[in-house]
């Protein structure tokens, strides 16, 4: 496995992605765990091709992408998270409503601007894409989330659990649905030039998914996400480094399989207990 | 002492009026029932004595106690079914109000979570992870965690939906135990008169034309009463 990764860390695209790679899914899986409770697990799908739409727009005005796309995508995760819980319209209506129209905007944007985009990556994601920016970016961003995470996991546990209880002991939850729609976002324009726009929803619910079944207690399942999720990233990476498939694929594939033991695993265990 | 009184309170959900010029007034030790059909603006009146939402007329006044201080234990909602968090983790996050913007619990906190779950005898039970426990071993946790955020008033709303007959008549008992023995003041919503007056000495009846405050002796000769016994069914609830 070492010779693996010495031989794969020789090749400066397959480092950018294997250290974009890893900090990208440690974030997702942290917000992963509040999203899939609070079911938001379609969310990183809608806001990712508001991300496409973004950068399309970027790409036709001659802007840089991700400047532009982290705040338009910043925007409608708030909008996405704040409205749907206020509104008459739920979440999941909400999401279709915001991605399906995000793509449309980003097609017409390209067609009409003659904007040259790999869609293809954009859509499936690309190792190759990686720039040095996105190295910094993703540090930085990631930086922060964890930052920003470890030092309100205590509220994010009691907002996720009861938003009601937790408003009535004085917590601001409005405050706290924004951070994690913020974060969020971050994490999805970071994340979804590695895994491509509709990849990125696999890092951020998989690990979760995988971690609830076998663990009982939030921070386990917090913790055992997060491991999940780098193990299945570098798992995927390597895969693909020997048999040419889509990296993003391969990775969502790692994740099931992963899922797939967790959840026998937790079978198993819950008939042994009884 | 009076902890909390309300004043020709009027408030409205969403724009629409739900109720006008409701009075009255709890005092440390109480234990009051709020009675009323659905959309009587029951939920709208916790949410004025939570200091959710501002009154459209008159006065709620607190004395001794902040809205902050109390424990609250809403209706259960759907995440909650299948939330991985263990027993400790759900009764630990009641403390965190008084936490103000420190990121991690006290050690005072973490003693006052312990006493509550001694107190109601889930020490046993502090690993187990909450959707895999009964109905009424859930509303314990859930009451043991309003416990962490104030020993001094629970606000219960429909405390026992869902629970057997013998796990709701746990649940009475514990109630009373906690406003008997404890002191702790006790407000609950709930549509299960016959089963809960014996309890009460005070009973809130809102609806959206008339209402009623008084004591329980006083409910058991009102209309109200009797429109609510007489055999009439009350939101698939027969009292």
């Amino acid at each position: 496995m070492t010779d693996i990764l010495a031989e794969m860390l020789s090749f400066g695209f397959i480092s950018r992605a294997l250290a974009v790679g890893i900090l990208v899914s440690l974030c997702a899986s942290l917000l992963g765990t509040s999203l899939v409770l609070k079911r938001y697990s379609m969310i990183g799908d809608g806001l990712s091709h508001v991300g496409y739409g973004a950068l399309a727009l970027a790409a036709a005005l001659n802007l840089a992408p991700l400047q532009v796309a982290i705040p338009v995508v910043v925007v409608a995760a708030f909008f996405l998270l704040r409205l749907s819980q206020n509104s008459k319209m739920k979440g999941d209506a909400l999401i279709a409503i915001i991605s399906c129209s995000a793509l449309s905007v980003g097609m017409i944007v390209v067609s009409l601007f003659e904007v040259s985009i790999d869609v293809n990556s954009y859509m499936f994601g690309s190792i190759l894409a990686l720039q040095e920016e996105d190295v910094v970016l993703s540090v930085i961003s990631s930086l922060l989330v964890i930052i920003l995470y470890v030092l309100f996991y205590n509220k994010i546990f009691a907002v996720t659990f009861d938003e009601s209880f937790s408003k009535a002991t004085g917590i601001k939850t409005g405050l706290y649905n924004a951070l994690i729609a913020l974060l969020t976002a971050v994490v999805i324009v970071v994340g979804m030039r590695l895994m491509g726009a509709l990849l990125i929803s696999g890092l951020v619910i998989f690990p979760s998914l995988s971690a609830m079944r076998i663990c009982k207690s939030y921070g386990g399942v917090t913790l055992a996400s997060v491991i999940i999720s780098i193990v299945c990233f570098i798992v995927g990476l390597s895969v693909t480094f020997y048999v040419p498939v889509p990296t993003g694929a391969c990775i969502v594939i790692t994740n099931l399989t992963a899922f797939l033991l967790c959840a026998a695993a937790g079978r198993v265990r819950g008939a042994v207990s009884k | 002492m009076k902890l909390i009184e309300c004043e020709k309170l009027a408030m409205s959900y969403e724009g629409v009026p739900a109720f006008h010029n409701i009075s009255f007034y709890l005092e440390s030790g109480d234990y009051m029932l709020i009675l009323g059909e659905n959309g009587s603006g029951k939920s709208t009146l916790i949410k004025g004595l939570l200091g959710l939402k501002a009154p459209n007329s008159g006065k709620i006044s607190f004395n001794g106690i902040t809205p902050r201080e109390i424990g609250y234990l809403p209706q259960q909602n759907v995440i909650q079914k299948d939330f991985p968090a263990t027993v400790k983790e759900v009764i630990l996050s009641g403390c965190i109000g008084a936490g103000g913007f420190s990121p991690f619990y006290t050690k005072e906190q973490k003693e006052n979570a312990e006493k509550c779950m001694r107190h109601l005898h889930l020490d046993k039970i502090r690993k187990k992870s909450f959707r895999d426990l009964s109905g009424g071993q859930q509303q314990r946790v859930l009451i043991a965690r309003a416990l962490c955020a104030t020993d001094k008033l629970l606000l219960l709303d429909e405390p026992v939906t869902g629970l057997d007959a013998v796990v709701t008549a746990e649940m009475y008992d514990l109630i009373s135990h906690l406003n008997t023995v404890h002191n702790v003041t006790i407000i609950m919503i709930t549509h299960d008169i016959s089963n809960t007056l014996k309890y009460a000495n005070k009973v809130l009846h809102i609806s959206s034309d008339r209402s009623f405050f008084g004591t329980a002796e006083e409910y058991l000769k009102t209309e109200f009463y009797k429109e609510m016994s007489g055999g009439k069914k009350h939101d698939g609830y027969s009292c």
